[in-house]
């Protein structure tokens, strides 16, 4: 036996482990350091020469441009503008989403049908549409939908009476009012709605009888919209066709409606496949018991399956809703005046590149950050409690 | 034949509504995809202007490199794809062998042809042929490598033999050539290989360090990664293209594709890091512990255990990253004015001769094919691999 096994040898320090890893690591952090340095250096350096602005005060500057749709002044500050664009974003990205979510989870049921017709068209819409460029499906929807499929205003399509579409946007019936009582209108209703709803449920729970909690739900909120409604008197308006423009009602942007439509498109197929994956990943045992207790097929699908599914479909439509509001920049290649569009515009007018860019870029952090954790919170609320 | 349509078509008074409805709604879309095809469609836009939609204007004298270049890469695949171990589940007739590869390769073929029908001359169909004899000449030394004394170089030779012709070809073509003259199809593939290329061995640096015990290569790869992933990949090109001549010196002033195939690498890593992270995660930890058993480095049970194991996992989730930066490189004509087939696809319809005649559907329908094709394509392939790797049943 060698004597050394018995008596450790003291390692030279240049050898021991733990000084090479942590010599390792603040190499590497000195090697970023370093990088940035470089980086800032240059920066300084250029800014400097052509003396630009290098912090946020640009955003007190007047902005020069207005916003069709909006009656933000010329002489307003780029402050007010970008605060705009990021409502408009917001926008976008709620009106996305919902839609985006409802058409997706029909398609990905649809593709697991057992109609071959159904499965068919559901199979042909998510291949043709996934392997398509989203800015691709965007230049189709503005330039050959909007801008040449849709009439021009003096022979626009007015679908039932009720809606105007032509190149110059799509109007809807909207209510009269501020929006403020709208919102108060509404958020009350669907309060309440939700109150009964789970008392509807805590009695089925007492008596065993069906819930049909969604239904009185919805019915309870309707009832109570429309009891608002005539209560307070709110108007509503339908458009019509008024020389080169339209009066009344909602009028929607062309750019926001292509914008939307395609990013509805686009993210729809992406969310069918995560919606047919989580329904396949429901243990199968599942919807044979729904059988064994004969439950009709869309109660199986309804109350079993689906459930279970969005459970396990949570985190990857979580990434799909981040790809989406991340995706709306693409607005600004059709001009609709989202976050990325001011941006750009403001930078054209002479407003520092770097400082605004990353104002724009930190905004889109902020409002990912936001959604993550939304989604992690119902994640969290929904995810099966193991042992 | 009536009881599968029973079974699959009129179940129930609601299915058979949903059949017609359906059914309606796809035969529609058939029909009006037909008439616009073969009836209405104008497709004189795309035959005139071909070249420029797939090569922009690249110059016609070293036009000659570009097609050396696709000769080279049909002969690498076919050999790669011949001279490796024969896999066991071969589909015992040829008429099973024939549906395979139609089943694989039918698309990319009827492409080609509808591209050599829209090319309309005998160079096109020369071009075509020597494809095709490319082709069989791959397989050709492929078999070769399996029944020579070849069969004895190791495998990772016999890559880097096939992988060798055709990239310098294509160094040697790009050599030649000023990036200001390529354009079209060109420019979105060249964006997506050289991104892919170079942003593989990032992901797999930032994917070990994010799960590395270090904790301050840690936090630098995780804050990188969360940080990129939290950007529109649009707003960074935008800011690509007007900012970066203030972070580097004038001197190396980048052009704009140098710029795009910068801001697609640095994204696109970050992307593969998480997915590669996830490949890592998937390893189970008796790997790495039977390394240490054996007493290999952590360096070594890193490159020779884990990581080939944890790749391999997330083949089909890597091809998915490529097809989304293979997408996404049409951002770069927008952002950063680069010519790629999307901006070309718009411009055309500009052009005097046909200037609001409405030809935007026929030069955006070419456009989307081939992107279609090929994402469509890739995605294919990936299923496949991901069969035949059995991951998930071994």
């Amino acid at each position: 036996m060698s004597p050394q096994l018995s008596t450790p040898r003291k390692v030279p320090f240049f050898r021991d482990i733990r000084t090479l890893k942590w010599a390792l690591q603040i190499l590497a952090l000195l090697a970023v350091f370093a990088m940035f340095y470089w980086l800032y250096g240059n920066y300084q350096e250029n800014v400097a020469k052509s003396s630009i602005q290098t912090d946020l005060r640009f955003l007190d500057n007047p902005a020069n441009f207005t916003i069709p749709g909006n009656d933000l002044d010329q002489s307003q500050p780029v402050r007010d503008a970008f605060v705009e664009g990021f409502l408009n974003t917001l926008r976008v990205a709620f009106i996305g989403i919902a839609l985006a979510t409802i058409l997706g989870t029909l398609i990905g049921i649809a593709r697991l049908s057992k109609n071959f017709m159904v499965r068919t068209l559901g199979t042909v819409y998510v291949e043709l549409v996934r392997n398509l460029p989203l800015l691709l499906l965007l230049t189709f929807m503005n330039l050959a939908v909007v801008l040449q499929a849709f009439p021009r205003i003096e022979n626009a399509w007015l679908p039932l009476d009720l809606f105007v579409v032509s190149n110059r946007g799509i109007a809807i019936p909207w209510f009269i009012g501020s929006p403020a009582q709208l919102g108060i209108g509404i958020l009350s209703a669907a309060l309440l709605a939700f109150v009964v709803a789970k008392i509807r449920i805590r009695q089925a729970d007492k008596t065993g009888k069906q819930d049909r909690a969604w239904l009185v739900g919805i019915a309870t909120f309707v009832f109570l919209v429309v009891l608002i409604w005539l209560l307070f008197g709110y108007g509503w308006e339908l458009p019509y066709v008024d020389g080169r423009g339209t009066t009344g009602g909602l009028r929607l942007d062309p750019s926001f409606f292509a914008l939307v439509a395609s990013l509805v498109i686009y993210t729809s197929s992406h969310i069918a496949e995560i919606v047919r994956g989580s329904i396949l990943a429901v243990s199968r045992g599942q919807g044979e018991a729904a059988d064994a207790i004969a439950l009709s097929g869309s109660q199986k699908m309804r109350l079993i399956i689906l459930p279970q599914a969005f459970r396990i479909a949570m985190p990857a439509l979580g990434n799909q809703y981040l790809n989406l509001i991340k995706n709306s920049s693409l607005g600004a290649t059709i001009s609709y005046f989202e976050l990325t569009q001011i941006a750009q515009i403001t930078v054209g007018n002479g407003s520092p590149a770097v400082p605004a860019f990353s104002l724009t870029l930190l905004v889109y952090l902020g409002i990912s950050l936001v959604t993550s954790l939304v989604v992690n919170f119902f994640n969290r609320r929904l995810a099966l409690v193991e042992r | 034949m009536i009881t599968w349509m029973r079974r699959n078509l009129f179940r129930s008074i609601t299915d058979t509504i949903l059949t017609v409805i359906s059914g309606s709604i796809l035969g529609y879309v058939i029909f009006q995809v037909f008439q616009f095809v073969f009836i209405t469609g104008r497709w004189e836009i795309i035959q005139v202007n071909l070249k420029i939609l797939l090569v922009g204007r690249f110059p016609e004298e070293l036009m000659f490199l570009v097609g050396f270049s696709i000769l080279a890469t049909c002969f690498s695949i076919a050999s790669l794809a011949s001279g490796m171990n024969r896999p066991i589940d071969q589909p015992p007739t040829l008429a099973g062998k024939l549906w395979g590869l139609f089943q694989r390769f039918g698309l990319i073929i009827a492409t080609s042809a509808f591209l050599i029908v829209l090319a309309g001359d005998m160079a096109a169909v020369l071009f075509g042929a020597y494809v095709v004899l490319s082709i069989f000449a791959g397989r050709l030394f492929g078999i070769a490598r399996r029944n020579t004394p070849l069969k004895r170089l190791p495998g990772w030779l016999w890559v880097a033999i096939n992988a060798t012709l055709p990239l310098v070809l294509i160094f040697l073509t790009m050599g030649q050539a000023a990036l200001e003259e390529w354009g079209g199809f060109l420019i979105n593939f060249y964006l997506a290989v050289v991104s892919i290329a170079l942003s593989f061995p990032l992901g797999v640096m930032l994917a070990l360090g994010r799960r590395s015990t270090l904790p301050l290569l840690r936090w630098l790869s995780t804050a990188y990664i969360e940080l990129i992933r939290g950007a529109p990949l649009f707003v960074l090109l935008l800011l690509a293209g007007v900012a970066l001549e203030f972070f580097i010196p004038a001197s190396i002033a980048p052009d704009a594709i140098f710029r795009a195939v910068t801001v697609f690498t640095l994204f696109t890593a970050a992307y593969l890091a998480e997915v590669i992270r996830g490949g890592l995660q998937s390893i189970p930890k008796g790997q790495a512990e039977a390394g240490k058993a054996l007493g290999l480095s952590t360096f070594r049970i890193t490159f020779l255990i884990t990581l080939p194991q944890a790749l391999r996992n997330v083949i089909p989730a890597q091809i998915g990253q490529f097809i989304s930066l293979f997408k996404d490189t049409t951002l770069a004509g927008v952002a950063l004015s680069v010519f790629d087939l999307l901006n070309v696809g718009t411009a055309i319809t500009k052009q005097d001769d046909y200037l609001g005649q409405g030809l935007i559907y026929e030069s955006l329908a070419f456009v989307g094919l081939l992107f279609w094709v090929g994402s469509y394509v890739m995605s294919r392939e990936s299923q496949r691999i991901e069969k035949k790797l059995g991951v998930g049943i071994r």
